[in-house]
């Protein structure tokens, strides 16, 4: 009996919002518009990596005809699944974006599996043609691109030689920043080094400030981070009176004294692209992935400190990473321990899936992965 | 860069510039914590009171230009949110526990809410006193910069110890904690001292999240406290509601969570998570140290949860 009755309740609302869907249809003459949803895992508004992809969203919200509906603060749990689900249902979307790693396995696959007409493509994760259904995707860019141009300026201007970088976890992405890093800043300061400091997590803002303030007692003058957001990093150092270098946004407004360069997401440019694909009724590319010469990451406007010198050394670096005459990781490389970890003669280009899986940190940086 | 190579005992310094710039937090909750439990209450629903003095602090700064004025709204929050407990833990058959943890989930959530527009403006910082002018090793410059709160707190621990054994105030405040009977004997009404220790008591933790959101690490968003609110109140069993113990166990706390960074930043990388896990593990030792069977909860008042 309560079986049949929560039947008929359910088709009655099934047919009252067919009927209204029908309505809607039949009413408006314009074309229905695009609808995109965003999932954030933290604060969109965080100086960081959520509100980089925050930023894009709201470039998307002027296109004509698109729609975007986010929602922040969605932790990695079956919750994203119910905020995908109310999207899906309740807006409409047919592209969604759940921008933040744990989202991808099992979630967003729960979900593609689920509702086959939509479109989900996840941040980072690696996707792949095998194993994961046709409406999911994944796309990245190589920002350590960036962090390799970043370095080079840090580099230039450090007095001490001693450079920093807070990480929250020493997982292949961030380990692969600190090495382009120290890579660009030895390049054109062979004696310079890179302390980490690893907090052990994503937000831990006392840690933070504290892995700063030790490193800047170690002598430490330029110092950047790889955490969710560098707001406090960055306002410590800026404090104390050294250079810094930003993260996934522009921070030059927290430090407009130290502030030289920074590694941005440029995440606008894979949106726009996906979503116009959808409009022409197609599809977006399921393995994207991308950097300076796609625009997919760019380096901060530089800070009153950086030297025309270091500026020219950045374009000229610039200029071989776009034109693809050169290349970060490459033979021979040692690690801070000594061995050889890219063997003399081997050249790795950034769609190198080798790259994806690096756990070592270069000869020059000091501090260790466990 | 001679001056600045001080090897290894760049790590105590470390651990002491630490404690100075991570403890305040501890200071100000632990007391606020002793001061309440000392009057027969507890009230676990503080680390909301950090989060919420934290974000009031933050936008009335940033508002009004002004971070002292910041300090001081944040200690009116704290006062009100301790006197809601207060008030709410009078209230027949109502579990002070649960009135705590009901609290602290409001007092988060709340000020997650309202704290939205402060997380990404700057506000302006409390600034700090150099106190090591005196020293040529900026390591030492950089370990003496004091924040005034920091020396409020320590006074603060002083004066509360003192006031407790010294005034008839003090006395009123540990008669209702220790024996209801005897509070009412000398006719003092328990349930206005309580109400009037645990507000003050939330007035202090108000003032700690200030500390955080104005001085160190000096911004607001949400995961600023990561459980700072509730280590605090777990200290004040291990320093044995004794004013002057929290201090001293703030002190600690604060120079063990400068451990981790201070031994990287020296080239002593191996096992950095356990070195982060040292105030958790330092919390059990010391629990495990000073409980035993023969002379447990020392010290505890004696009203405190007592089942009504």
């Amino acid at each position: 009996m309560i079986d049949r009755f929560n039947i008929g309740r359910r088709a009655l609302l099934g047919g009252a919002a067919s009927a209204a869907a029908l309505g809607l249809a039949g009413g408006a003459q314009a074309q229905k518009p695009l609808v995109v949803g965003f999932i954030y895992v933290g604060p969109r508004d965080d100086y960081g990596y959520n509100q980089a992809h925050a930023e894009a969203a709201a470039v998307l919200k002027k296109m004509a005809g698109v729609k975007v509906v986010e929602e922040e603060k969605v932790p990695e749990t079956v919750a994203v699944e119910k905020s995908m689900e109310s999207m899906i249902n309740m807006d409409g979307a047919t592209l969604l974006f759940p921008t933040s790693f744990g989202y991808f396995d099992p979630h967003m696959l729960r979900m593609a599996a689920k509702y086959p007409k939509v479109q989900f493509r996840h941040c980072g994760g690696l996707w792949n043609k095998a194993k994961n259904p046709m409406n999911t995707g994944s796309y990245f860019g190589y920002i350590d691109e960036a962090q390799y141009l970043a370095g080079i300026v840090a580099g230039m201007t450090t007095k001490s030689g001693k450079l920093g970088f807070v990480a929250a976890k020493p997982i292949p992405q961030v380990l692969r920043n600190i090495n382009a890093f120290t890579l660009g800043a030895r390049s054109v300061n062979p004696k310079a080094t890179t302390q980490v400091i690893f907090t052990g997590d994503w937000s831990l803002p006392v840690k933070e400030a504290e892995a700063t303030n030790s490193m800047i007692a170690q002598g430490v003058d330029v110092v950047t981070c790889h955490v969710d957001s560098p707001k406090v990093v960055i306002e410590t150092a800026e404090r104390a009176g050294i250079y810094t270098s930003g993260y996934h946004t522009n921070q030059a407004k927290l430090a407009p004294k130290g502030y030289l360069t920074g590694a941005e997401w440029q995440w606008e440019k894979i949106y726009v692209d996906f979503v116009e694909t959808m409009k022409k009724g197609g599809v977006p590319g399921n393995f994207v992935r991308g950097g300076l010469k796609e625009g997919y990451v760019k380096t901060s406007p530089f800070g009153p400190a950086v030297s025309d010198a270091a500026k020219a050394k950045v374009e000229e670096a610039r200029k071989g990473i776009v034109g693809g005459s050169f290349a970060i990781f490459k033979g021979p490389l040692k690690d801070n321990k000594g061995n050889t970890v890219i063997a003399a003669g081997t050249t790795y280009t950034q769609t190198e899936p080798v790259l994806e899986g690096m756990n070592y940190l270069v000869e020059g940086v000091l501090g260790a992965t466990s | 860069m001679d001056g600045s190579d001080l090897g290894l005992w760049g790590v105590p310094l470390a651990m002491l510039a630490g404690a100075i710039r991570v403890s305040t937090p501890f200071i100000f909750v632990s007391l606020g914590e002793c001061l309440t439990e000392r009057s027969g209450r507890i009230n676990l629903g503080l680390e909301g009171t950090l989060m919420m003095g934290a974000m009031t602090a933050y936008g009335t700064a940033l508002l009004s230009g002004s971070p002292w004025l910041g300090v001081l709204v944040a200690a009116g929050v704290g006062l009100m949110l301790g006197a809601l407990h207060a008030a709410l833990c009078q209230l027949p058959k109502v579990n002070d526990i649960a009135t705590g943890i009901g609290l602290m989930l409001f007092g988060t959530g709340l000020a997650f809410f309202l704290g939205k527009p402060y997380i990404q403006p700057k506000a302006p910082n409390l600034g700090a006193l150099d106190l090591g002018a005196w020293s040529s090793i900026p390591q030492v410059q950089q370990a003496l910069q004091v924040n005034p709160l920091f020396l409020i707190g320590i006074v603060l621990a002083f004066a509360l110890a003192w006031a407790l054994k010294n005034t008839r105030w003090g006395l009123i405040v540990r008669l209702a904690g220790e024996s209801v009977d005897a509070a009412l004997a000398i006719g003092a009404s328990v349930g206005r001292v309580r109400l009037l220790a645990t507000a003050v008591g939330g007035a202090f933790a108000g003032i700690g999240g200030a500390f955080l959101s104005l001085y160190y690490p000096g911004s607001w968003n949400e995961g600023l406290s990561s459980g700072q609110g509730l280590m605090a109140v777990a200290l004040v069993i291990f320093a044995r509601w004794d004013p002057i113990r929290c201090l001293w166990a703030s002190l600690l706390f604060g120079a063990a969570g400068a451990i981790s960074p201070a031994l990287q930043s020296v080239g002593v990388t191996q096992g950095y998570y356990l070195f982060s896990a040292a105030p958790y593990v330092l919390t059990l030792a010391l629990m495990i140290a000073t409980c035993s069977p023969a002379r447990s909860l020392r010290g505890a008042p004696a009203e405190l949860g007592a089942v009504k």
